[in-house]
């Protein structure tokens, strides 16, 4: 089992300034990752005798919408963003990572990982269904949840929620 | 009879068919009674609970989770409570942290009879099923008697627990501990875990390789059931776990292969021994005092922060993402679901090519899935 520090600095080592950030102070620490180095993050931190993060427990989503510059000029940092999370698991060394990408929330791109770990897959089409990322090179992007036709990504915090659907009325108490 | 010839054809199993556990789709192309290959549909039970998440505030949150795992309401109420308390850095009274355990285990048991009694049916045994819903029916009594509800318990909360835990109601637990452990449950084991039919239609059916079920993300019984030895309240102890003294049961390949749906299906059964000793320990350990903080329980308001926490469901690791903007709502809150990882290896087992239509349905009713945490 290896500290945070240790997986940090291994990951930091490997991959230099791609990992952008990494905050040891957070209540469960994360670091964030350039999304250009997704798929050789992956493949290292499954094969990498290290670390051997074996087991993809979660492919999570977070949507922050731009914001205008507060009264002292500065903008959040995570203002525009779609982050995804992913959380990996390694039943070897029972240790954990959080990891994540920084996308542009107006062009959500990312490769996918589903080649590492084949739970990506449901969790991919998840994100896509419901956030709207788009996971280049998934074999099946496609609606998991959400009905084939459904219209917009209901997690993205300017989702408007439709009136009807197939003439059924939307009901709001 | 040589004129007789298969050919390919496609069947729809479900999303409304008994064996399906719930509302899930399979469209299987078969040969004969032999299955090509499949391919799962979920959604038809999605709500989205992360959406409705972000519109109520922290308490009010704590009834969707009942409906995720409806089987085991009292450990999704428990991992969502720990997790906000874990981003308001509360410590729950010892009292509390007791209860929390025991309902939690007991709840294990009550979801593992009823994944057990189904089971049994979905091969064609009837009579286990019965006796199943005997002995669940004893732990929902007490759970009526504990907070007036039989499923959706919204029992766990932020700081604690919704009710005290009587000694009338300790006493009772205590008695189903002797009752249940171990007459009862070596009962089933003659029953049904050891019955000829049963372990013919079971051993050597439905094989997931421990690789396989690592590269899928299964975890809990499933994962154990594939010979890997991990459970959270060992690995990553939350709560007060680490006082207690217990087994992890894995699959060995007793009657066939080391993860066919035999081995899955005896994980839980033996699981069942290991929580009524849980149980007992934290009745013998239990101190008198407050049983919620009742402060921290009046205004639930964690501050800006992010935290993934996750506790050892009935079914797999429950794990919750969880985004706070220091408002009165989740800003975000992703909910990880072990049934839906663990329903995701459905079509890959099946295009083993060794799998005929009715192992299909010993498959689906050895993965144990609830269709309300698939879908959410």
């Amino acid at each position: 089992m290896a500290t945070h520090e240790e997986i940090f600095k291994t990951l930091k080592e490997k991959f230099g300034d791609r990992i952008v950030e990494e905050r040891l102070d957070a209540i469960d620490p994360f670091i964030v990752f350039h999304p250009s180095i997704v798929q050789d993050l992956a493949f290292f931190c499954r094969d990498e005798e290290k670390l051997r993060f074996d087991l993809l427990s979660l492919v999570s989503t977070v949507d922050y919408l731009p914001q205008a510059a507060s009264a002292d000029g500065k903008t959040p940092a995570v203002a525009g963003r779609i982050e995804v999370v992913y959380i990996l698991d390694s039943t070897v060394h029972k240790h954990r990572l959080i990891a994540k990408a920084c996308l542009d929330r107006e062009r959500p791109h990312l490769k996918t990982v589903e080649n590492v770990w084949r739970a990506a897959d449901w969790h991919e089409r998840e994100a896509f269904d419901l956030m709207g990322v788009v996971f280049e090179g998934h074999h099946n992007l496609v609606r998991i949840l959400c009905a084939e036709d459904w219209e917009g990504h209901p997690l993205r915090k300017d989702y408007v929620i439709p009136d009807t659907y197939h003439g059924i009325k939307n009901v709001i108490y | 009879m040589k004129d007789i010839r298969t050919e390919e054809m496609l069947l729809n199993m479900g999303p409304q068919h008994p064996s399906t556990h719930g509302v899930f789709r399979v469209v299987v192309r078969t040969d004969g009674e032999m299955v090509l290959e499949s391919e799962s549909h979920i959604g038809y039970l999605h709500r989205c609970f992360e959406k409705c998440a972000e519109n109520l505030n922290y308490l009010q949150v704590v009834p969707y989770t009942d409906r995720m795992d409806y089987l085991c309401a009292m450990i999704n109420n428990f991992g969502y409570a720990q997790t906000v308390e874990k981003l308001m850095g509360l410590q729950v009274p010892p009292r509390a942290e007791h209860i929390r355990i025991i309902v939690a285990e007991l709840n294990r048991i009550a979801s593992h009879l009823l994944a057990l009694g189904t089971y049994g049916m979905d091969i064609g045994a009837i009579t286990p099923f019965l006796l199943a819903f005997r002995d669940r029916e004893k732990i929902l009594k007490i759970f009526e008697k504990l907070c007036g509800q039989r499923l959706n318990y919204s029992y766990v909360r932020v700081g604690g627990v919704s009710f005290d835990a009587t000694d009338e109601i300790l006493q009772e637990i205590q008695d189903f501990c002797e009752y249940f452990e171990p007459a009862a449950i070596d009962e089933y084991d003659s029953l049904l875990s050891y019955n000829g039919i049963f372990i013919s239609r079971t051993a050597n059916v439905g094989v997931v390789s421990k690789e396989m079920a690592i590269d899928y993300g299964l975890t809990g019984p499933n994962l154990r059931g594939s010979g890997v030895r991990r459970d959270l309240r060992k690995d990553e102890p939350y709560g007060i776990y680490d006082r207690f003294q217990f087994e992890i049961p894995t699959g060995d390949g007793e009657q066939g292969t080391v993860g066919d749906c035999w081995d899955r299906y005896m994980v839980r059964v033996r699981e069942m021994r290991e929580s009524a000793k849980i149980v007992r320990q934290a009745l013998a350990s239990i101190p008198s005092g407050d049983f919620v903080d009742k402060k921290a329980y009046k205004s639930v308001k964690p501050p800006k922060g992010e935290v993934y926490h996750k506790v050892e469901g009935a079914r797999g690791e429950l794990g919750f993402h969880l985004v706070s903007d220091g408002s009165a709502k989740p800003y975000r809150l992703k909910a990880r679901g072990p049934s839906f990882c663990n329903i995701s290896i459905l079509d890959s087992i099946t295009a083993s090519g060794k799998c005929m239509v009715a192992d299909m349905v010993a498959i689906i009713g050895s993965l144990d899935i609830v269709m309300g945490e698939v879908d959410r």
